[in-house]
């Protein structure tokens, strides 16, 4: 009974989506369109980021070249200890995000003034984080050879050895534009549907409707089922164009990225519906939807500024940001070919947030139409 | 069963300070008539949409069909067919897909719907316009549709909202005259009206005026009790004397 419900409700939506090309057409080309806009526009800045170390010489110039590194403003140790030797694994397993290695004879080297390598290397899956560490590890590694040695010595060639794990040409465009397509399918979804209900408020439509046998939950996700399929088909192209013009690797499995797809984007229509349910004209639900996905969405899902940089009110906050889970949802999977296993805490989440959303709604809708 | 197919006693909706419908008590028998008559903004669509188990009451009593209005709003849809002033069907939809959508949405089966449709076409001759799109049709058969789909889950009850508003003279005619054959199979009719022609029609009628009832019984006996030469100048001067009442 219900499942027939939801569908003649689907079925009735297919129509309107289909019968309106012109809404079709901005639906389709609005997404692909900010992919190209954002993805060429946009570039950034790092602080505390969490550099592990290993160190092979156990000297005391190496620990004054690890302190040194500590007492830069770039720098801090990972929150978590972490006792793995192999930097790699660290990367992999999410203790730091740049891990500092020095091999043994640094003291002597530094000391005979023969040259010598200092090893860093860095998630480069987050382009901005890793180029602000080539940058700053050379500043404090040239430094801390001044401080040792006399002046007017000639300085020993210590050299800084980068090597980036994931996305190691450093594109820009390899770190944003996963993130842009978590953002974009956000705010297109939660537009789709938040002028849904507020269409049928204002034509009329909705109070004959509910004059019939028909439950609003049932209603609601009828109305987000057909979404489903137009936004996923967003998804697609966005991230088919971001694959193909900005040539962002594809690491992990598409089949999985595509799973998650789906889920995220019934999370952002259900946010949409939760808009349409709390304003009465199609006008009022476009701005409020475009408001409450694009800064929120921009601000608080790390697409633009890492979490951990953020006051802790707000890193709590980021929590309710769907597009927060799946920026490192797409991040993961196509630049580090991530597995279910490593993403299942962002895919319980988005369910959870999904279904906060829906019962939000549905509480929204019936106490709107009651009134 | 029950002889009273709509039962209110002193039923109130309340907006903040605002009484939009103020202790109204009416009874209307089972295959009766009703007129629900008043000025524009008197409350009418207010007390509709509460029996209609739309609005939650803020105080009193009611019964639709003999369901509970508070309690039992979903077994009332089920009973009632509901047309309002406004075109509530779907602009981009045709006829016929609009019609299958609320077959859908009261449960019907499909074989019931074919049944229901072919006779509910033939008796309001929705044949010629069924597959056009809602938006292209004229105003009298939109509303026709509309009725064609308030009737499709043979409701007992008929809830009209000014439902031949802006329609032409012979168009009317013919809709009372489906009304009143519709009445004659039991189905109770609930609707409200600006038309006197049409109000005279009905049964008996009530007039509403700032959230009360002020008068009610067979038009006719209302209009010799007041003394008024017909329908119309009793509701002109009943309306203007509260008017006046309050100034």
């Amino acid at each position: 009974m219900t499942v027939s419900k939801i569908r003649f409700i689907a079925l009735k939506e297919v129509y309107h989506i289909l019968r309106d090309p012109r809404s079709l057409t901005i639906a389709i080309l609005m997404p692909v369109l900010m992919t190209f806009l954002y993805g060429y526009a946009i570039s950034l800045d790092i602080k505390n980021v969490d550099l592990a170390v290993i160190n092979y010489d156990n000297t005391s110039m190496s620990q004054e070249l690890i302190d040194a590194f500590y007492a830069s403003p770039y720098f801090a140790p990972p929150t978590q200890a972490v006792n793995m030797m192999d930097p790699e694994e660290i990367l992999r397993k999410g203790g730091a995000n740049a891990v500092l290695i020095i091999e043994h004879d640094f003291e002597a080297a530094v000391e005979s003034r023969r040259p010598f390598q200092i090893g860093v290397m860095v998630d480069g899956s987050d382009n901005n984080l890793a180029a602000a560490v080539q940058n700053y590890s050379s500043a404090v590694i040239s430094q801390f050879v001044k401080d040792q040695l006399p002046p007017n010595l000639e300085f020993p060639t210590v050299k800084l050895s980068l090597r980036m794990l994931y996305n190691p040409d450093l594109e820009s465009s390899h770190f944003f534009v996963p993130g842009l397509v978590a953002v974009i399918l956000l705010m297109i979804c939660a537009l789709l549907t938040s002028i849904t209900i507020a269409r049928e408020k204002e034509v009329g439509t909705l109070e004959q409707l509910m004059t019939a046998p028909v439950k609003s939950h049932q209603i609601l996700i009828g109305k987000i089922i057909p979404y489903v399929g137009l936004s996923f088909l967003d998804g697609i192209l966005v991230l088919f164009f971001a694959w193909v013009l900005f040539k962002v690797p594809f690491e992990g499995s598409e089949l999985l990225l595509l799973g998650f797809g789906l889920i995220y984007v019934a999370t952002a229509l259900s946010l949409g519906i939760l808009i349409s349910t709390l304003v009465k004209t199609q006008q009022v639900a476009m701005m409020l939807a475009l408001t409450a996905t694009m800064l929120p969405s921009v601000m608080l899902s790390g697409f633009v500024f890492a979490i951990k940089n953020m006051p802790v009110s707000l890193q709590y906050l980021s929590y309710i940001v769907p597009a927060r889970y799946f920026v490192t949802v797409v991040r993961g999977i196509m630049l580090k070919g991530a597995s279910l296993n490593t993403l299942a805490f962002e895919g319980v989440a988005l369910l959870v947030v999904m279904l906060i959303l829906l019962i939000f709604a549905t509480l929204r809708f019936n106490a709107g139409s009651a009134k | 069963m029950n002889s009273y197919a709509i039962v209110a006693e002193n039923l109130s909706r309340h907006f903040g300070s605002f009484k939009a419908v103020d202790q109204i008590s009416l009874s209307v028998k089972t295959g009766e008539i009703f007129g629900f008559l008043g000025a524009n903004g008197a409350g009418k669509t207010t007390a509709i949409r509460m029996l209609c188990g739309l609005l939650e009451p803020t105080s009193g009593k009611g019964t639709v069909a003999g369901h509970d209005i508070f309690t039992q709003p979903e077994a009332i849809k089920n009973s009632i067919g509901y047309m309002s002033q406004k075109f509530s069907l779907y602009q981009d939809l045709t006829g016929n897909e609009n019609l299958s959508f609320y077959a859908s949405a009261y449960g019907l089966t499909k074989k019931n719907f074919s049944d229901r449709l072919e006779e509910l076409s033939e008796r309001l001759e929705l044949a010629q316009f069924i597959d056009r799109r809602a938006e292209s049709l004229p105003i009298g058969w939109r509303q026709r549709l509309a009725l064609a789909a308030a009737l499709l889950h043979r409701p007992r009850i008929l809830f009209l909202d000014e439902p031949t508003g802006g329609v032409d003279p012979v168009f009317r005619r013919k809709f009372w005259d489906f009304l009143y054959t519709l009445a004659h199979e039991g189905v109770t009719i609930f609707v409200t009206t600006h038309y006197m022609d049409e109000a005279e029609y009905c049964e008996r009628i009530s007039i509403m005026h700032q959230g009360k009832i002020i008068v009610m019984g067979p038009p006719r006996e209302l209009v010799q009790k007041q003394g008024a030469k017909d329908l119309q100048t009793m509701f002109i001067d009943l309306i203007r004397n509260r008017v006046g009442d309050r100034e």
